[in-house]
Formats: C-alpha cells, structure tokens, sequence
C-alpha cells in the first residue's frame, strides 16, 4: 500500500512534467489522423459551396450507385467472412487435432499470409483462374473448346474468393492459439465417452473456440468491408463497393464532395464494426481468444 | 472423509443409488498378450504379458517414463501396439477405435468439458451413445449422489473444487457402464488430504461395484497398496514384477521392486545356505543372518537381504540371531513415529518405530534386530540385466 500511495498522484496537485509526453504523440495523431478525417466530414457536410447541410448525404444516399456498392460490399464482406470461418476452422482443426508431417510449416506458411500485400492473390489468381490462365488454357486444351470454360474470376466469386484467401489467416491465427489451450485429454476422454469426431469438433473443440471464431471473423468482417486492392484488381464486371466508389468519385469523376459523403460513411460502417469486434473480443476476453 | 465444505450434503454415497447402478456394469477383464509401442526406434512398452481379471483393481506403478501410462492409453485405444494383442473381455480390441471400447477413463487433470455443467459432463457420453432420455434422465443424477454430487449438478467445473472436479469426472466415466475402468494417476493433481480422502472413496466405490474392472496407473505407491488387489511395477517399458500386494510388499522379487514399493532396507549377504521350510541362512561380514527365502535362491550365491524399516526392532527378538549393530547416523521425530538411521558395515539401515522418549544420539552405537519370517532375501540382479 505504502508504494501505491507513492505512485498515485495527490489530489489537488498539479500534474508533473512528466505527463508533457503525451502532447506530440497527439498532435501527430491530430496532425495525421483528426485533421483529414475532420477535412473529409467538413467537405462532406459543406461541399464546394462552404453551406453546411445534409443535402449532399441525401443526394448520395439516395443514389443507386450508392445502394449498388453498399449492397455489394455488404455481401462480398459478409459471404468472404463466413468462407473464412468455415476455412480458417476446417484448417486450424487439422492442422492442431489431426498432427501430419510438416503440419506446423504449413501453419506458418498461411500464416505469412498476412504479410503480404492483399493485391497479391489477385494477382496469382488471374494467373491460374483467367482467361488466359493455367486452369483454362489446359481445359481449353483438354475439351477443345475455343472460349475459356471458368469464367468467375471477374465476377462477385472472383473477389470473394480472393478475399478468403487472403483473409483465413486473420481467422486462423486466433483460432490456432484457442486450440492449443484446449486439453488434449478432454478430446481422449470425450473419445473414450464413445464421441465420434463429429460430435467432438461440434461439442467439444467448437464451444472451446467460439470466441476466437467470433473475434476472428468480427476482424475479418471489418477488413472486407474496407478491402480496396483485391476488388480493383480483379475489376470484375459491375462489382462495386464502398472504397472503389470512393475512388472513382474521387480519382476519376473529381466528385470530391460525393466522395467524401461516402467515405464519411465508410468510416460510420467501419467504427461500427469495430466497435462489434472490440465488444466481442472484450466479452470473451481477448486472452482467451488469443488475441493478445 | 472428505471435509464437508467439499462434498457438500451430498457427500454420503448413496447405497441405493450404488445398486441402481452395480447391476448394469458388465464384469469384464483386460489382456495384454506381448503387448509392444514403439515411437519410431523408441520402444515405450516391450512384450507386456497382463492379465487383470473381472472385478479386479490392478494398479501399475513405476517412475515416469516406465510405459505404464503408454498400457493404459493402449487399453483405451489411443496408441497403437506394433505388436501383440489387447483383449477387454473376450473381445479382441487391439484395432478398435477409442469410441467404441466401452470403457470410462479418468485422467490426472480430470479434463471435464469446461462449458458443460456438471450434469451436461455426465450425460455427456450418454448422449455420444444415443441413449434415450429417459435413461439419461434417470442415469445422471444417479451417477452424481454416487460420487456425492448430487447438488453441484448445475455448477461449472470452474465452480468446482479439484476434489470435486475428479468426482464428475468419476460419475462421467461410470455413467456409460463402461466395461472397464481406466484410471490415470487420478489423485495426483489433488493436495495430500483431499488425495487420501478420495483414496478412501475410491476404495467405498470399488466396495459397492464390486464387478468393476479397474486398471488403475499411478507413481503412488500408498495408492497402489491402498486400493489394488494386484500391482504391477514397470521399469524402461517392462513389467518387472506382478503380484498380489501384499506378496510384493513382503517378498519383492528384485531390488527395483522393493526400492520402489516402500521403503526397504537391502544389504549385500553371501553364501546362502538353505535351512529348510522355505528359509535359508546366509552371511553379513561376521554376523550369520537368517530369513525367508521365498524366491528359492540357489545355495552358495550372493544376494540381498530386504528387511523393511519398520520390521526392525530395537529390543531382542525371542529367537536368537538377526542382531546389526551399527552406529547412529541421524534421528528423525516425525509426530507419530520415529526413524533412526544406522552405519552398520558401511551399509544405511533404517528403522521406523513408535517415537522413543529418549532417542539414541547421533553417534551413539545401536543393535537392532529382526525376526527372519519379516525379512526375505532378494536376487542381486537387476531386472533385465
């Protein structure tokens, strides 16, 4: 108690210099974090003319360009994220209960995943699912047809597809750590019980990574949601979402203000589902989740 | 028994809830026929030859790395013998998977399902099997007055003691009236007191389900006396010796054994002369010492003479001979007994006795006897060397 007291600041005295620290970390925050997010909302609300008002939500929120890519980011995020639980789960439950050679290697090397630019998998994947790619060069070969037979690349699937394979890992490192706390010996005992592997995955090893399955998949969700790189460069057909109309807005139509009106939602999309993975990840616990 | 505040009112088994129960438990025994498991080179178990016949406890005991965890996992399916063959009744189970052996197993650290509650533990392998819920209904709560308890029913294992903990996972095993019972030190990870109360209600268990095939595995050897009808000692994979508690208490058939199984007293003795009726006469430096011989040990050889500590007396035996005299190394006072340890040739000597009003002082010259029925002498070589 005694160096408790010691290292509580006494009421009534001024704070000592010591806490000036904080003040250039948050002015760099304010410098590169407040201050463009500021300008956006301000641009957001007031537009060209300076007028604050909500007109130019409303006009942005009553487009069907909007409702095209709010609709499409909804259901790629949403559809990539359930693809990535069931993966990510499929996965970590063999790599941790069914040991083979290398297993751990393979771990690590999805898990290197994360590392590397979003962009990437697109990139490989036109590679293989293309027209011009491996897959269909060698059916076209095979069948002899003349126009490539898979043809979902450039579609809506093209991007979820990328978009789970880029994202499992972010599933699969929570739901990794959560396996490892689970005892080996209530797999052993439930067997004994007469379990068959089913009803262990399901009853057993499911319960016990629930909450790494949930704050995995609120992560992933709120990663799709913002995904830009993978979407623009599969440039499937007629698949926009909230971040590549932000930049066609921005970038090619100088439609800075309708822009700024969607990124200013983006964001509102964005804290909210961030608030949702902070909440679950705080109502099971981070530790247990594996998450810190 | 086990404190109140950890049973709960529960605590007393129930007698009837025991006869609801004891019939169904079918009476099987458990073979192990030339059993070998081998991780790669490394052999973990060699040739292991069993028998634990229906209705019995045989507790196997050895220091870690013996193999006598790896028998058990075998039994329950978990490793898989390169060799020989495991039987749980007539059945042959070498190549049967875990889930359909029928046995109930519990561990050290009780493993039960953390997001169950203490009922959903026990019904747990009831559902697996796809019993009815009626049965269910009827079985847990039977199950739980068994193990005394019946109110924590409702409660996680995190609301639950360690005693308690083991005592679902006790209930959980019973539940499915396994064939056999699987036991893996058990006891280990419970403090002292609450491992000698559980110890007790082990034995009241096995009292009332007196058909139960318990294997029973553990480094304890109070466990082993305690609860097995049989004991088996392993050693690097082997079974060094089996028998009857008591036989092996008395009349261990290696030194490993009887180092291992209590505390035992073992000098080196030469020329061994057999004087009939089981017994022999050999000799220590000068002194002629007698005791049984009941491994029948071939006259003239060298072997050990196993004297338990508490087999010797300070005071003169009736019969003549059996007198060691030595000098006092160090007095131990431990509440209710007394260890005095002697130099006698070069050799330690230990004796347990009731505490003395005067202990011999350190240093001081001390005789002990000891009678020749409580004594037995014990082949000088190591088991598989």
């Amino acid at each position: 108690m005694a160096d408790l007291a010691i290292a509580l600041p006494r009421s009534g005295e001024p704070p000592s210099a010591g806490g000036l620290w904080i003040v250039p970390p948050l002015l760099a925050l304010a410098a590169l974090f407040f201050f463009p997010l500021g300008l956006i909302v301000r641009q957001a609300l007031a537009g060209d003319s300076g007028a604050v008002s909500l007109s130019h939500f409303t006009e942005v929120l009553g487009s069907g360009q909007f409702h095209d890519a709010l609709h499409h980011t909804i259901v790629i995020a949403v559809s990539s994220t359930a693809g990535c639980l069931v993966l990510g789960f499929v996965l970590s439950v063999l790599i941790t209960f069914t040991p083979f050679p290398g297993g751990k290697l393979v771990a690590r090397l999805i898990d290197t995943f994360i590392a590397l630019p979003t962009f990437l998998v697109a990139l490989s994947f036109t590679f293989i699912y293309g027209s011009a790619g491996i897959l269909n060069e060698s059916l076209m070969r095979l069948l002899h047809v003349e126009l490539p037979p898979v043809d979902f690349l450039y579609s809506q699937w093209g991007v979820i597809l990328s978009e789970i394979t880029v994202y499992t890992p972010f599933v699969m490192r929570p739901l990794l750590a959560a396996f490892s706390l689970i005892e080996p010996a209530q797999i052993e005992v439930a067997s004994s019980l007469g379990a068959r592997s089913l009803r262990i995955v399901g009853r057993i090893i499911l319960p016990a990574a629930l909450p790494a399955l949930v704050a995995g998949g609120s992560l992933c969700l709120l990663l799709t949601v913002n995904e830009f790189g993978i979407v623009l460069f599969i440039g499937a057909k007629d698949v926009i979402t909230l971040p590549l109309l932000i930049y066609d807005k921005a970038i090619q139509q100088f439609d800075y203000t309708a822009a700024c009106v969607i990124a200013a939602i983006n964001v509102a999309l964005s804290l909210c589902l961030y608030s949702l993975y902070r909440f679950v990840v705080m109502y099971f616990g981070g530790r247990r989740a594996g998450l810190v | 028994m086990i404190p109140a505040d950890l049973l709960g009112a529960g605590s007393a088994i129930s007698a009837s809830a025991v006869a609801a129960a004891e019939p169904a438990v079918r009476s099987s025994g458990i073979g192990f026929e030339d059993v070998s498991v081998a991780y790669g080179d490394l052999v973990v178990l060699d040739s292991l030859t069993l028998t634990v016949r229906p209705g019995e406890i045989v507790a196997l005991i050895g220091p870690s790395g013996s193999g006598k965890t790896t028998a058990l996992r075998a039994v329950a399916g978990f490793v898989r013998p390169v060799r020989g063959r495991i039987t749980i009744g007539t059945r042959d189970v070498t190549n049967v998977a875990p889930h359909a052996r029928n046995i109930g197993m519990v561990v050290q650290n009780y493993a039960l399902f953390p997001h169950m509650r203490a009922e959903e533990n026990v019904a747990f392998g009831l559902r697996a099997r796809g019993a009815a819920a009626d049965v269910i209904r009827a079985r847990v709560p039977e199950c739980l007055r068994m193990v005394g308890m019946a109110s924590y029913a409702k409660r996680f294992p995190r609301e639950l003691s360690g005693g308690q903990q083991q005592r679902v996972a006790i209930a959980r095993a019973l539940a499915i009236r396994p064939q056999v019972l699987l036991l893996d030190e058990p006891l280990s990870a419970l403090d002292a007191q609450i491992r000698r109360s559980m110890l007790d209600e082990l034995a009241k268990l096995h009292r009332d389900l007196p058909s139960l095939t318990v294997l029973y595995v553990t480094h304890d050897q109070t466990e082993a006396l305690t609860l097995a009808n049989h004991i088996g000692i392993m050693r690097d994979g082997r079974l060094i010796a089996f028998g009857s508690a008591q036989s092996l208490y008395r009349y261990p058939p290696n030194r490993f054994s009887a180092e291992f199984l209590g505390r035992a007293n073992l000098l080196p003795v030469q020329a061994l002369t057999s004087t009939g009726a089981g017994m022999a006469r050999v000799r220590f430096g000068e002194e002629a010492l007698a005791a049984r011989n009941h491994h029948g040990l071939p006259d003239g050889g060298d072997c050990l003479l196993c004297v338990r500590p508490h087999d010797l007396r300070l005071h003169p035996a009736e019969e003549a001979g059996n007198r060691l005299t030595g000098t006092v190394r160090a007095v131990q006072w431990q509440g209710d007994m007394q260890n005095v340890e002697l130099d006698v040739a070069g050799h330690v000597l230990r004796l347990t006795c009731a505490p003395m009003h005067e202990p011999p002082a350190p240093g001081a010259s001390l005789t002990v006897h000891f009678s020749a029925a409580e004594a037995t002498f014990v082949p000088e070589m190591q088991p598989g060397g």
